[in-house]
């Protein structure tokens, strides 16, 4: 291993602004002379605007304009579309409703923008919102799937049936049903995949800046990746040529899929910059984050699992309502079907499958992205249900797994969900887990427990998801709308010092560091003489950013490829410098030489040659050392593993208290160990925070009763033990990393081992089942029979 | 109504008129440009905005600007000496106690307090006085294994 190279523990480059407070977020950026924009955003569920009155508001000292819907609307703004379209079983596209920035018409959620202040501060703004008069004829409205779902329900869109936006299938139905009519049992589980709020600390923000001279904006944004917000915005709300508009996603705190989607703030602000012919400021205060960014999870599950009576797994029947919210998000109606359905395979053998996704409106906030994004729905439903399973058949949990696990022999495995998994070893996975777990030992811990009056549990789940999601022609045929490749830029500068332009984004995966090493591995250059620039669209080739654990496994592997095509150029440079063959030239460490001789030229010789073309080939090559790759992988790639949580139950308080989590995974080869166990050590949190703590809670008028983070319970650092984590490495085959993705693994894996575990503390209450969040009313309430 | 503040920021006397509901995160990063404190909930739960005012942990957008005046204000950007690292930040980057970047002034700020108040703090306690600081990325074990290790070097340096 080259040290602060590939799979080296490097400390991040990125650190040192961070740990200085120079980090550069987007609130941190101010433009001069410019405006704060206060967004009025609608206080009820579903009603028709009647009439907006802003004259007070504009009367205010320090108010330059207020602009409403109808003002959008008379521009020629367009609605916010959706990147990926559905098809319903009966071959019907998905409802699609428009979506205006600002409604001018009706609203359809609380927090649904309405008008928009612009002020000299921004406490003007905000005090001059409360002047914005909003008559509305409040309608009546359905704020959860079940409401939604009743006979005669109001409807969120009144060509959206039933307020269905789709109804989908995958898998067959005739064989699934074939191999129930042969089962000796059958085990059914119900299941609520609770709905959940992304929290990034960062709160969202975007500063919209026309500069007139030029006819070009520049929009400042929270985003995950600002080149889809560019096509997004740009093409399809506001009408602005691409070369016409940048768009930067600076430092940004903490994404977690909540700032993957184009927000109607980003077009209001960019908008208004012209507008008003100044550069204008939005800072999302944390209420409104609750209720205007993108929500996560909310489905309700059916599912049903057909066994031999030795537990062989025949068939799986899965039923799935999904809460959409009151418009499409971006990539809201992919979470679901594509993300979600085509996992319910799990890890198993399960020759048949069929599952049906009802796509719901709502009059809440859109549905969207969340770490994991339908991979942690399918894992859960699957791995609670595989533990039912167990307990209905007497089989010991893991070995009932085992005995269903496709086994290494079998890969490639085409599962009956569509995928094609690569490579893995399941059962590896659970080895090591087992043995850092130390789950020989858990009886006496579970002893060592009752002692204190405490109830200790133990579960298991063996997960498996899809990263990076391709390739491209494959998405488009499943309904996405965009390309789904990456950009590698890598420029050699005339001293041999190392600029990349990535299209992926970091916002705290630390790309900074790991793709540096990449570079460094690949030319052997200094790591201090290696930088990365990211989340600029006026630096970076277009590239589709950070989402689905896919930077290492799309953007890492479009770098490794430019750097191949440097590798190949400067061997071209160093055979006409030391007047060899190329094909004699070796590459290794930094140095150039010609093979089984003493002659060689340092790589940053052959940049300075390629920039200052003296004795340079000139008749066959450019000169210049940079080079650019797109990288389209040909399948997505399937990290797994197995994890194992402990917990203690008060059974006097039903509080629960994780005391042992521990994480088997396989991410492929791995770049950087530290920061792979960080992503798990977070994903895990947020897992764990689905599984006790987090629930987002609408009463039935459409109001969001946990709107703060004072209602809404994120984990807090005594909420969590320290975490044992390992890994058992089966190189993703179809890239040249070997790599597979690891940010979202903590987040799928998580939720089903903790319920599992609560389950088996409760082995003597006869409690069958818990929905999630495991909070100590709802596990103390099953305690008394009333679950 | 405006008010004019005075206070010692990171060592260096300062001034300024401001309206008098200024909240003190407001002044500090807007009139000061001193954006490392950062705001991350209206509700005083993150622990972003946390400085130390007069030696003590402070949740910077939960006092005013008036309520600091007179005061010995340090933030983030006062932590390290003359281009040489805290010990505590040199722990958060040798530890991978931050990922995303945007909670760990505050955690930084808060943790500083804790080990003047407790020089050698045990994991727990250091769990339970991050009661105040919220951290989506990490999952805290990297943030308590560097506070720890911050306190180490603070005793023996």
């Amino acid at each position: 291993m080259t040290e602060n190279g590939f799979g080296a523990a490097v400390r991040r480059k990125e650190d040192h602004r961070f740990i200085t407070g120079l980090g550069q977020f987007v609130d941190d950026i101010n433009r001069p002379h410019q405006l704060y924009a206060q967004i009025i955003r609608s206080p009820i569920a579903h009603g028709k605007i009647n009439k907006v009155d802003v004259d007070a508001a504009i009367a205010m000292s320090g108010v330059v304009a207020v602009f409403t819907g109808a003002d959008m609307a008379a521009d020629g703004v367009g609605g916010i579309p959706c990147g990926w379209g559905i098809t319903s079983k009966d071959g019907s596209p998905m409802v699609e409703p428009g979506h205006p920035p600002l409604a001018a018409e009706c609203v359809r959620y609380v927090g649904d923008q309405v008008a928009v202040v612009l002020a000299e501060t921004r406490a003007i703004a905000r005090d001059a919102a409360e002047l914005v008069d909003v008559d509305y004829a409040e309608l009546p409205s359905v704020a959860n799937l079940e409401s939604a779902s009743a006979d005669g329900a109001p409807l969120v869109w009144d060509d959206a049936k039933g307020n269905i936006c789709f109804d989908w299938e995958i898998g067959d139905k005739s064989a699934t049903d074939a191999a129930f009519a042969g089962a000796d049992q059958v085990v059914t589980i119900d299941i609520v995949n609770n709905r959940l709020i992304a929290n990034a600390i960062e709160p969202r923000a975007a500063i919209g800046d026309y500069d007139a001279g030029k006819d070009e904006y520049t929009l400042y944004t929270t985003s995950q990746n600002p080149h889809v917000i560019r096509m997004l915005m740009g093409a399809f709300v506001l009408s602005i040529p691409e070369h016409k508009l940048r768009v930067i996603a600076p430092d940004v705190g903490g994404g977690f899929g909540s700032k993957i989607c184009h927000y109607a703030e980003e077009a209001i602000v960019t908008w208004a910059s012209r507008k008003v012919n100044r550069p204008v400021k939005w800072t999302a205060d944390r209420s409104e984050s609750f209720i205007s960014d993108a929500h996560g999870r909310d489905h309700v599950s059916h599912a049903e699992l057909a066994m031999s009576k030795d537990g062989d797994f025949l068939g799986l029947r899965v039923s799935t309502r999904a809460n959409l919210g009151a418009y499409l998000s971006t990539f809201g109606p992919a979470v679901p079907t594509i993300l979600y359905a085509t996992l319910l395979a799990g890890s198993y053998k399960t020759p048949a499958i069929h599952a049906e996704v009802k796509a719901m409106f709502t009059h809440t906030v859109p549905v969207d992205s969340y770490r994991g994004a339908g991979r942690p729905e399918a894992s859960y439903l699957l791995e609670r249900l595989v533990d039912k399973a167990a307990k209905q058949t007497g089989i010991d949990p893991i070995e009932l797994r085992r005995r269903n696990f496709i086994q290494p022999e079998d890969f490639p495995y085409q599962t009956p969900v569509a995928l094609e998994y690569d490579t893995g070893d399941y059962d590896a996975a659970v080895v090591k887990a087992i043995e850092l777990a130390d789950y020989a030992n858990f009886d006496q811990r579970r002893e060592e427990s009752a002692a204190r009056g405490k109830l200790r549990g133990v579960g298991i789940s063996t997960y498996i998801e899809a990263c990076g999601i391709a390739p491209s022609n494959v998405a488009g045929a499943l309904g996405a709308r965009a390309g789904l490749y990456e950009v590698g830029t890598v420029r050699v500068n005339p001293t041999g010092s190392v600029t990349v332009l990535t299209g992926s984004h970091s916002h705290g995966q630390g790309h900074e560091t790991t793709f540096a090493q990449l570079v460094v591995e690949a030319l052997g250059v200094d790591f201090d003489n290696v930088d990365i620039v990211h989340g600029d669209t006026g630096k970076v080739p277009f590239g589709m950013g950070t989402y689905g654990s896919r930077s290492a496994a799309v953007g890492g592997v479009a770098l490794m490829n430019a750097l191949e095509k440097i590798r190949t150029k400067a061997k071209k440079i160093a055979a006409h410098l030391l007047e060899a063959s190329e094909d004699d030239i070796e590459f290794k460490d930094g140095q150039l030489s010609v093979a089984g001789t003493d002659r060689s030229v340092a790589f940053g010789d052959v940049a300075m040659a390629a920039y200052v073309p003296h004795n340079y080939p000139l008749e066959t090559l450019e000169p210049g050392l940079e080079e650019t790759a797109f990288y389209d992988p040909k399948n997505f790639t399937f990290p797994a593993g197995c994890h194992i949580c402990e917990v203690e139950v008060d059974p006097d308080t039903g509080v629960v208290q994780v005391v042992r989590f521990t994480a088997g995974d396989d991410f492929g080869r791995i770049i950087n160990p530290m920061i792979v166990d960080g992503q798990v050590h977070g994903g895990v949190t947020q897992g764990i925070g689905q599984a006790l703590y987090e629930q987002c809670v609408y009463d039935d008028s459409g109001q969001l009763l946990t709107g703060s983070m004072m209602d809404y319970c994120l984990p807090k650092a005594d909420n969590v033990p320290n975490f044992a984590v390992t890994t058992n490495v089966t190189p993703c085959t179809h890239n040249v990393l070997g790599v597979k993705g690891c940010g979202e693994a903590g987040a799928i894996g998580s939720p089903s081992a903790v319920i599992n575990a609560v389950l088996n503390a409760l082995s003597d209450y006869n409690v069958d089942d818990l929905q999630m969040p495991a909070t100590s009313e709802r596990v103390w309430q099953a305690m008394q029979g009333n679950g | 109504m405006s008010i004019n503040v005075s206070f010692t920021l990171n060592g260096e006397a300062v001034s300024a008129h401001v309206a008098s509901r200024t909240l003190l995160v407001e002044m500090i990063r807007e009139r000061f440009g001193r954006t490392g404190t950062h705001v991350g909930c209206d509700t005083s739960q993150c622990g972003a905005c946390v400085i130390h005012v007069d030696g003590r942990s402070v949740k910077s957008c939960t006092m005013l600007a008036a309520q600091a005046d007179g005061t010995e204000i340090v933030t983030i950007e006062g932590v390290a000496k003359n281009g040489q690292l805290h010990p505590m930040q040199e722990a958060f980057r040798e530890h991978h106690g931050l990922q995303c970047g945007f909670c760990t002034p505050g955690m930084i700020m808060s943790a500083l307090d804790l080990v003047k108040q407790n020089p050698d703090p045990s994991e727990k306690e250091i769990r339970e006085w991050l009661e105040g600081n919220l951290c989506r990325c990490t999952g805290y074990h990297n943030i308590v294994r560097a506070i720890k290790a911050g306190a180490d070097s603070m005793r023996v340096g």
